[in-house]
C-alpha cells in the first residue's frame, strides 16, 4: 500500500498511470453527460411552479457542488504537500484552483441566469449567491497569491496555507450569510428522508452530478500532467516525452 | 515551535540567557508599542482614513439624517474594516526590511506566542483607538444613543479579531515587493463574517431588538482566531522568510 503510493508520488509514474487513465474516465464522463442532459432537459417532467426554466439546475446545482468539493480538495492537497512535502500533491493543488473558480463563476452564472425569470433580477444580495461570490473571490486570493511568488515551492506553500485558512473560513461565511439574507429555496436534495425533489428530476441531476466530478478528474490530470512534464524539464524521461 | 520553553536547548549557557517566554512575550510587546510610538505620524494615518471615509459618506449620499442612521453601523465597521486593512502592513514590514523578523524566529520560543505579542500591539496601536473614534463618527452619523454601548462591545470584541486574522495575510505576502493589492484580496473576504454579526447587532440594537446572539457569535470569532490565527501566522512567517 504505502509502496504505491510512493510510487504514484513519482513524477514519471504518474505521467504515465493518468496517460492511461484519462480516456477511460473522459469517455464515461461523455456518456454521464450525454445521459444526464436528455434525461434532465428533455425526458423530466417541467417543474408545475417554474416551467420549463428549472431545468437550468443541471448545470447550476452541480457547479455549485463542485466549487466547494474542489476547494476542499485543493485544500486537502494542499495539506499533503505541507505536511508531507509530496510535490504532487502540490501540482494537484495547483491545477484545482482555476477549475474550482471557474465551476464557482460557472454557478454565479447560471444562478444569475435563473434568477432573472425567477426573481426577476439578475442579481439579488441573497444568502448562497453571496457566499458563492465569497468563495470565488478566496479562490481568485490563492490563485493570485501562488502566481504573485516566484519561487515556486515557497509559492506552493503559501497557498497552501491561504487555502486551509479559507477550508476553516467557508462554513463560517457561509452559515453567517445564510443568517444574513435567505431569499434562495432551501436545499432540496440534501434533506435527509424524503428529498422534495420528484425522482425523475433527481435521477438526472445525480448523474450530472457524478458527471460534472468526472469531468473535474480529467481536466485536473490534463493540467497535472502539463505541470509535471514542466516541472521535469530537466529529467531525461520528460525530455523523451516531449520529444515524442 | 513544539517546546513550550528554552529546557529543549542542548547548550545549559544559552538555556540560563533565554528569557522566558512570559518576560519574551513582553519584550517583545514594548518593544512594538515603542517603535509605533516613535513614529507616531505613520500611526495617525489609518485613524484619519477612518474619518474621512465614513465623512465621505453624508457627502456622496445624502446629509439626511433618516437614511445616515441606517447606514451608520455598516458604514463605520467598513470604514473600520478598510482603516485596519492599511494598517496591517506595518505588523511584519519593517521587521521584515531589517531582518529582525528572522531573528524572532530564530529564538527558542514558539513562534506563534510571539507572534501574538507582535499582533496584540498592533490592536492596542490600531484598534484600539477605534474604539474612541467610532463611538464618535456614530454621533455625527446620528445613530441613536441606544445602540452606542452595543456598538462599542461589537468594537472590543471585534477589531481585536480584524488584527488577527489580517496578520495571517501579511505573513503570506511581506515577502513579496507589492503585497498591498493583494493582501486586501487575501483578506477581505476573511472578515465578511464579522462585518455582518457587528453591523447586524448595531442595527438590531437600534430598534431595540436583542443583540446576544450576534455579541456571542462575535465573541467565538474571536476566541477562534485567537487559538488558531497566530498558528497560521507563524508557519506563514516561515514560508515567507524561507
Amino acid at each position: 500500500m504505502w509502496k504505491w503510493f510512493h510510487q504514484l508520488a513519482s513524477p514519471r509514474y504518474f505521467y504515465e498511470l493518468s496517460g492511461r487513465l484519462i480516456p477511460w474516465v473522459a469517455w464515461t464522463c461523455a456518456l454521464l453527460l450525454l445521459v444526464g442532459l436528455i434525461g434532465g432537459l428533455v425526458l423530466a417532467p417541467p417543474d408545475y411552479q417554474q416551467g420549463d426554466s428549472f431545468r437550468i439546475i443541471y448545470i447550476h446545482v452541480p457547479s455549485a457542488w463542485m466549487s466547494m468539493f474542489v476547494y476542499v480538495v485543493m485544500a486537502g492537497a494542499g495539506a499533503v504537500g505541507l505536511i508531507w512535502r509530496i510535490k504532487l500533491a502540490d501540482v494537484v493543488a495547483a491545477a484545482s484552483a482555476p477549475i474550482g473558480a471557474s465551476f464557482t463563476f460557472l454557478a454565479l452564472v447560471t444562478g444569475s441566469l435563473w434568477g432573472k425569470p425567477m426573481w426577476g433580477a439578475w442579481w439579488v444580495w441573497d444568502a448562497r449567491l453571496t457566499s458563492e461570490l465569497m468563495l470565488l473571490f478566496l479562490y481568485l486570493g490563492v490563485i493570485a497569491l501562488r502566481s504573485a511568488i516566484e519561487e515556486r515551492q515557497n509559492a506552493a506553500r503559501a497557498s497552501a496555507v491561504l487555502a486551509l485558512v479559507g477550508v476553516v473560513n467557508i462554513p463560517i461565511i457561509h452559515y453567517s450569510v445564510m443568517w444574513w439574507n435567505t431569499l434562495h429555496q432551501g436545499p432540496t436534495v440534501t434533506k435527509l428522508g424524503a428529498p422534495s425533489i420528484h425522482l425523475d428530476m433527481l435521477i438526472p441531476l445525480l448523474v450530472m452530478a457524478l458527471a460534472f466530478k468526472l469531468f473535474y478528474v480529467v481536466v485536473v490530470l490534463l493540467r497535472a500532467r502539463c505541470e509535471v512534464l514542466d516541472r521535469e524539464r530537466d529529467s531525461a524521461w520528460a525530455q523523451e516525452v516531449a520529444s515524442r | 515551535m513544539s517546546a513550550p520553553s528554552a529546557t529543549a536547548s542542548p547548550a545549559g549557557v544559552a538555556e540560563a540567557e533565554a528569557p522566558r517566554l512570559a518576560t519574551a512575550f513582553w519584550l517583545l510587546f514594548r518593544r512594538d508599542l515603542l517603535l509605533a510610538f516613535r513614529h507616531r505620524g505613520e500611526l495617525a494615518n489609518p485613524l484619519l482614513f477612518f474619518v474621512i471615509v465614513v465623512s465621505l459618506f453624508p457627502l456622496g449620499i445624502t446629509p439626511e439624517v433618516e437614511t445616515l442612521r441606517l447606514m451608520a453601523p455598516g458604514l463605520i465597521w467598513v470604514a473600520a474594516l478598510l482603516a485596519t486593512m492599511l494598517s496591517l502592513d506595518s505588523i511584519f514590514r519593517s521587521d521584515f526590511d531589517d531582518g529582525a523578523l528572522e531573528q524572532i524566529c530564530l529564538s527558542p520560543h514558539p513562534l506563534a506566542v510571539l507572534v501574538l505579542a507582535k499582533v496584540l500591539a498592533h490592536w492596542v496601536v490600531t484598534g484600539l483607538p477605534l474604539l474612541v473614534l467610532g463611538p464618535l463618527l456614530a454621533v455625527l452619523l446620528s445613530l441613536p444613543a441606544q445602540a452606542m454601548d452595543t456598538l462599542l462591545v461589537t468594537l472590543v470584541l471585534g477589531t481585536p479579531v480584524l488584527s488577527l486574522v489580517g496578520s495571517i495575510g501579511v505573513a503570506l505576502t511581506v515577502g513579496l515587493r507589492r503585497g498591498g493589492a493583494l493582501l486586501s484580496l487575501l483578506v477581505l473576504p476573511l472578515y465578511v463574517p464579522l462585518l455582518i454579526f457587528a453591523s447586524n447587532a448595531v442595527g438590531a440594537a437600534m430598534v431595540g431588538l436583542p443583540v446576544t446572539g450576534q455579541i456571542l457569535f462575535i465573541a467565538a470569532l474571536l476566541v477562534l482566531s485567537l487559538s488558531l490565527a497566530p498558528v497560521a501566522t507563524a508557519s506563514a512567517l516561515r514560508i515567507s522568510l524561507n
